[in-house]
């Protein structure tokens, strides 16, 4: 019954020849439309990479579901961070006046924004869902700039393809693709449910990266380096997520 | 009469040959071997690291939103992997999160696409029609009444079932891969904030991103029940027969009818 023929071996044959050329084309065009992401090796590369480029494929410009003001959460939970540094409290005693955002990498005008200039550029609101990985989510209005904003007056270059943001925490930083930094709901957020964006929240600046999980939202921002390879940057798996073990993509 | 006794000797050689034929076919396809194992693996990683990522957060919600900050539907009571839980445990687990997650989506894609191959060529080759859809015959409440009957009081399978399943195992089965596995899928695609934003309506006819958190443990908790019954059921109808047909393909030939 399970005698090889000939037939059967040309038959598999075929089968394996068209299968290892359809894995190898499909890889080419993956990487080629931006479908791979950084932590796409290791053990766990594979189900990353097919996440990421199915995401990527159905929800590249895709909004992310908006409140009403009734929908707000009236006990938003703000998880722990690590202790926040001499720095930042020197910055806070000054009611946060020499807060600065850095804005550098492959932009025609590097800048250094305050507070005070961040809120004078056009400004956007939504009321959207904060998800952490852990489980729990809450409900709150988000009140900043668009990075596409800020992107666009320091002339990032065509052929970049991700925005590096880094806390003023050690060590904390993240990274998004093209498709989410320029996103209309990502913003660089300094306002929360009508008031300033509170310290525990993120005050007195936070990104906010709607579509992905509360991680991607990093606290405390000072610096964003546009770049076209993420691989420069850290352990060379696109942000610090990956570091600690985390996925890069938290779109999920 | 001489008529007779020929049609008769015509009958019986026809059984015989069909039921030597069945006896070279093997119980399971190598398609249903093959998928029901990778399934039998994705689902138990997705479990097990399912469960990780509770522990970080062993509280359910419905709704939309929900946190230490809310008050639960329910709780787990079990210690968590995060020192802002109150669980009661003066003890914080370890944070196995970053793995488990990569591991539970990865387990998800094998998962899916096992099933889609599974069920796509279960509909075009007739495996569901043939193997696992009852007669209208077997689902009348009489019929029913005493599979069920047969069920309670623990009784081995006759030997006829070495080759088919009866009502009751075709209902689970079809339930588990009709009904619960796309739920189980549909509860957990819905938890995503992207899939969301491109498909609101995934989570919104389900109440809620935290509604559909607390839908995907339940039925998890469903198919754990099936899966746990599944194998009991393997045990009482003999272990060695039922795990070398689904493995090898093979069933005992003596068993037959």
């Amino acid at each position: 019954m399970n005698t090889l023929t000939r037939r059967k071996l040309i038959r598999t044959g075929l089968a394996a020849t068209a299968g290892a050329t359809g894995f190898v084309v499909a890889t080419k065009l993956a990487e080629r439309y931006g479908l791979i992401p950084p932590d796409s090796g290791g053990i766990y590369g594979p189900g990353e990479t097919l996440t990421y480029a199915a995401q990527r494929v159905w929800t590249r410009h895709s909004l992310a579901r908006e409140f009403s003001p009734s929908q707000i959460s009236t006990r938003p939970f703000a998880n722990e961070v690590d202790a926040l540094g001499n720095e930042f409290q020197h910055l806070q005693q000054a009611g946060f006046a020499d807060w600065r955002l850095a804005v550098e990498g492959m932009v025609a005008h590097p800048a250094s924004f305050s507070l005070a200039e961040l809120r004078s550029f056009p400004r956007r609101s939504h009321i959207t869902m904060i998800q952490c990985e852990e489980g729990w989510s809450y409900i709150a209005e988000w009140t900043g700039v668009q990075l596409s904003h800020i992107l666009g007056l320091v002339g990032a270059l065509p052929e970049v393809r991700y925005v590096v943001y880094r806390s003023i925490q050690p060590d904390w930083w993240e990274s998004i693709d093209m498709a989410d930094a320029l996103h209309p709901q990502t913003l660089v957020t300094y306002g929360m449910n009508g008031a300033e964006l509170p310290v525990p929240f993120g005050g007195p600046l936070r990104m906010r990266v709607p579509r992905q999980l509360g991680y991607k939202s990093v606290k405390y921002i000072t610096r964003l380096t546009v770049t076209d390879n993420v691989k420069q940057f850290g352990k060379g798996l696109g942000s610090a997520s990956p570091e600690g073990g985390y996925a890069w993509y938290a779109g999920i | 009469m001489k008529l007779r006794r020929y049609r008769l000797h015509q009958w019986r050689a026809t059984v015989k040959t069909l039921q030597m034929a069945e006896t070279l076919r093997p119980r399971h396809s190598l398609l249903v071997r093959a998928t029901h194992w990778l399934i039998t693996i994705a689902f138990l990683a997705l479990l097990v690291t399912g469960l990780e990522i509770v522990v970080s957060h062993p509280r359910f919600y419905w709704g939309e939103t929900g946190s230490v900050n809310t008050p639960p539907l329910f709780k787990i009571p079990v210690p968590s992997s995060r020192k802002m839980v109150p669980t009661g445990y003066g003890y914080v687990l370890p944070d196995e999160n970053g793995w488990s997650r990569y591991l539970h989506f990865q387990s998800a894609w094998v998962l899916v696409l096992t099933g889609l191959l599974y069920a796509g060529v279960g509909f075009f080759n007739g495996h569901f029609r043939r193997n696992l859809l009852p007669t209208l015959y077997e689902v009348s409440p009489k019929r029913l009444a005493i599979s069920i009957a047969q069920h309670l009081r623990f009784e081995r399978p006759g030997a006829e079932e070495a080759w088919s399943y009866n009502v009751l195992q075709r209902l689970a089965y079809l339930v588990v891969i009709f009904v619960l596995s796309p739920m189980i899928i549909w509860t957990g695609l819905a938890m995503s904030p992207s899939f969301v934003s491109a498909f609101p309506a995934a989570v919104n006819i389900l109440g809620g991103q935290q509604s559909a958190r607390t839908l995907h443990f339940f039925l998890t908790g469903a198919v754990v029940l099936f899966l746990l019954v599944h194998v009991f059921m393997v045990f009482l109808a003999g272990f060695r027969n039922r795990m070398r047909a689904m493995i090898t393909g093979r069933a005992d030939p003596v068993e037959r009818v």
